[in-house]
């Protein structure tokens, strides 16, 4: 299968600070990928690079989007690389609290859609139908993830599990073809997470987006993933299937800490 | 509470507002003969006043603290005027024939505050945009106002050009000016924000009163040609018709600002104005140019203001740079807030509230301003979201089934 995130040597110093040391990553379509580490191994900043919040001091960031050539992302602005085709969800939820559940996934349209202010002041009927294609297919989106009756509510109502769920639809109506989740099962409830795992299964398998997520709940991720990278201090310490990780010597010092008696 | 209570802390409240209003209303000092009187009579009926009023305000707040849930029955109101379309339709039908004749019942001076009036609901609304839609705090709005301003009375000082010509061109310098200032404070947000823009006003200002070479510095430029009407100029001699005039010219720009606000509202472009208002750091991971958004909202609200600069310069035929100090800047602002962030009826509601208010209060002399002053703190204190909040468009889908 082909590869569509190359991630080579990145590398991310904040002043004196090296939070990313050539990090290796890759994942191929339609993998979930899991990546994890303790509390401040730079698993985010890992993200921030990627999206294009950050501009890494260096290493290549390559992505290859379907039936398209290879573009290097480095440095690239965030809503470029979403227009590529990578949608993110936050760590702490980032939706926009004051719109209606309804209107956070229509802003997930914008970068799919065109009509500008004039054609907002004539509204004719090329902005009449794109105006009726994003309120649908939202309200497709919403329905898939189970939200529909809370359409007209604001987002910042919802109760947290829904609101984790939204973050993800409004990442989804963007058309990506990875989907970046950062900490999605953070606080959800044990039912919560078992839904959060059948939905990541959906997106997979009839969305076919491939997934690249952090998380700290070891049971989802070794239920989930097909691969795991394992981060500290930067640095990539291990990778490989579940069944590896889980036995890997390295991994298990890294997360217990190393025995002094040895 | 009991009654006791209320009464007791009635009575400090009362003890409070006769120290507070002890220099202004106790202390009368006569500068002819350099006596000083003590008005003990006024300080007892203040005491007497608050304490009566706080006493009846806690009773009735008492009383209405146990339904607190349900929505007031104001904002009842108001949903069902905003619900029922033979409600609205018909008020909206009053509103608008009281609008059109207005000129004709009442007095020449009253149309000119009117004029003023929807002036500043304008302004408001240009501001709106900026400021209730994407959020990016502008003090120093009135820099585009007097840039629009400029723009005609230069230009017909010089060339001769006349209102409709410079109507659009002053927008168009106003708009240049909003990218000008919104290239440099891209990176900002909130408190730096507002302190940059505070500063760009001051710096257009200034520029205006010191440049005498180029903007006549203090004295103005005077002798602005008024609008022409269908290419007939109208006389001095015939102000009153020239003042009717500009009521309808205005009124006509309020109407198309209105219609133009409400369709970008509820467009791509207003939806990602709002986003970034919420969050500017999902807004763009959800794919919205930042720059792009924010450069359009400034250039936008410019455009208003310099819109209404050019009004300005025709219906007042003289201008000068008092006319646009920070004050105005605050008195545009105050008008969003208090009307409503975002909401149109809102910001209406409240130009004519802030402009109307001290025109009218002009019965009370001296006490104006503290009149104005305490109207909007009781506004804020009791409805901090504004006159009439912002409504979110709510969706429908009952029976249609979606297509995607």
């Amino acid at each position: 299968m082909n590869v569509i995130l190359d991630v080579k040597n990145l590398t991310m110093d904040f002043g004196g600070v090296r939070a990313l040391n050539r990090l290796d990553l890759d994942i191929r379509a339609g993998e979930i990928v899991a990546l994890i580490g303790p509390n401040g191994a730079g698993k985010t900043t890992f993200f921030n690079c990627i999206t294009g919040i950050y501009n890494p001091t260096g290493g290549d960031i390559l992505v290859t989007p379907p039936q398209k050539k290879t573009v290097r992302v480095n440095g690239v602005k965030p809503h470029i690389v979403t227009r590529m085709g990578l949608a993110r969800t936050f760590q702490n939820i980032r939706l926009f609290q004051n719109m209606t559940v309804l209107e956070n996934i229509m802003i997930g349209r914008h970068c799919r859609t065109q009509s500008e202010i004039l054609g907002a002041l004539i509204r004719g009927p090329k902005t009449r139908a794109e105006e009726e294609h994003i309120v649908h297919y939202s309200y497709a989106l919403l329905k898939k993830i189970g939200l529909e009756r809370q359409v007209n509510e604001f987002a910042k109502n919802l109760p947290y599990g829904d609101q984790r769920r939204l973050e993800i639809a409004r990442a989804m109506a963007t058309d990506p073809f990875l989907l970046l989740l950062d900490e999605p099962a953070a606080g959800l409830n044990p039912q919560e997470t078992t839904d959060l795992v059948d939905l990541i299964h959906k997106i997979r398998t009839e969305d076919k987006i491939s997934i690249l997520l952090i998380e700290h709940d070891m049971k989802l991720v070794m239920t989930l993933s097909d691969r795991i990278f394992v981060m500290d201090y930067g640095k990539k310490i291990a990778q490989g299937t579940p069944g590896e990780i889980r036995n890997n010597p390295v991994v298990i010092k890294a997360y217990l800490g190393e025995d002094s008696d040895a | 509470m009991t009654p006791l209570k209320h009464i007791l802390r009635s009575i400090m409240i009362s003890i409070w507002f006769m120290f507070l209003t002890f220099p202004l209303m106790v202390v009368y000092i006569n500068p002819l003969n350099y006596t000083v009187t003590w008005r003990w009579k006024n300080m007892i009926m203040v005491g007497i006043g608050t304490f009566f009023a706080s006493f009846f305000w806690r009773r009735f707040q008492n009383r209405t603290v146990g339904n607190n849930d349900k929505p007031s029955l104001g904002q009842k109101t108001l949903n069902h005027i905003y619900t029922s379309p033979e409600i609205s339709r018909m008020l909206l039908g009053v509103l608008i024939l009281f609008t059109l004749s207005f000129p004709f019942i009442f007095s020449t001076y009253q149309t000119n505050v009117f004029t003023t009036a929807l002036m500043y609901v304008v302004l408001g609304l240009g501001l709106n945009i900026v400021v209730g839609l994407a959020g990016l705090l502008d003090l120093g709005y009135v820099a585009f106002y007097a840039v629009g301003a400029y723009s005609y009375a230069l230009l017909n000082h010089h060339f001769g050009v006349g209102f409709w010509v410079a109507l659009p061109l002053g927008a168009l310098v106003a708009a240049f000016f909003g990218i000008l200032l919104g290239i440099p404070v891209l990176r900002l947000r909130g408190d730096y924000l507002a302190i940059v823009t505070l500063g760009f006003g001051e710096i257009i200002r200034l520029i205006l009163e010191n440049w005498d070479k180029v903007f006549f510095g203090p004295s103005g430029i005077s002798n602005i040609s008024r609008p022409a009407f269908f290419g007939v100029e109208l006389v001095e001699k015939s102000i009153p018709h020239a003042i009717k005039y500009m009521y309808y010219l205005v009124l006509l720009l309020v109407l198309f600002t209105i219609f133009f606000v409400n369709r970008l509202k509820n467009s791509r472009i207003g939806r990602a104005w709002i986003a970034l208002r919420e969050d500017e750091i999902a807004c763009q991971a959800m794919g919205i140019n930042k720059m792009r958004t924010k450069l359009t909202a400034f250039a936008l609200g410019a455009t208003w203001a310099g819109m209404v600069g050019v009004i300005f310069a025709a219906k007042t035929t003289f201008i000068n740079p008092a006319s646009f100090t920070f004050m105005e800047s605050a008195i545009i602002l105050s008008i969003v807030v208090l009307g409503g962030m975002g909401s149109i009826p809102g910001v209406i509601l409240g130009a004519f509230f802030l402009v109307l208010l001290p025109e009218y209060f002009r019965t009370l002399g001296d006490y104006r301003m503290l009149a104005f002053g305490a109207s909007m703190v009781i506004m804020m204190v009791f409805r901090p979201q504004g006159l009439i909040s912002h409504i979110r468009t709510k969706y429908n889908f009952n029976a249609k089934e979606p297509l995607a």
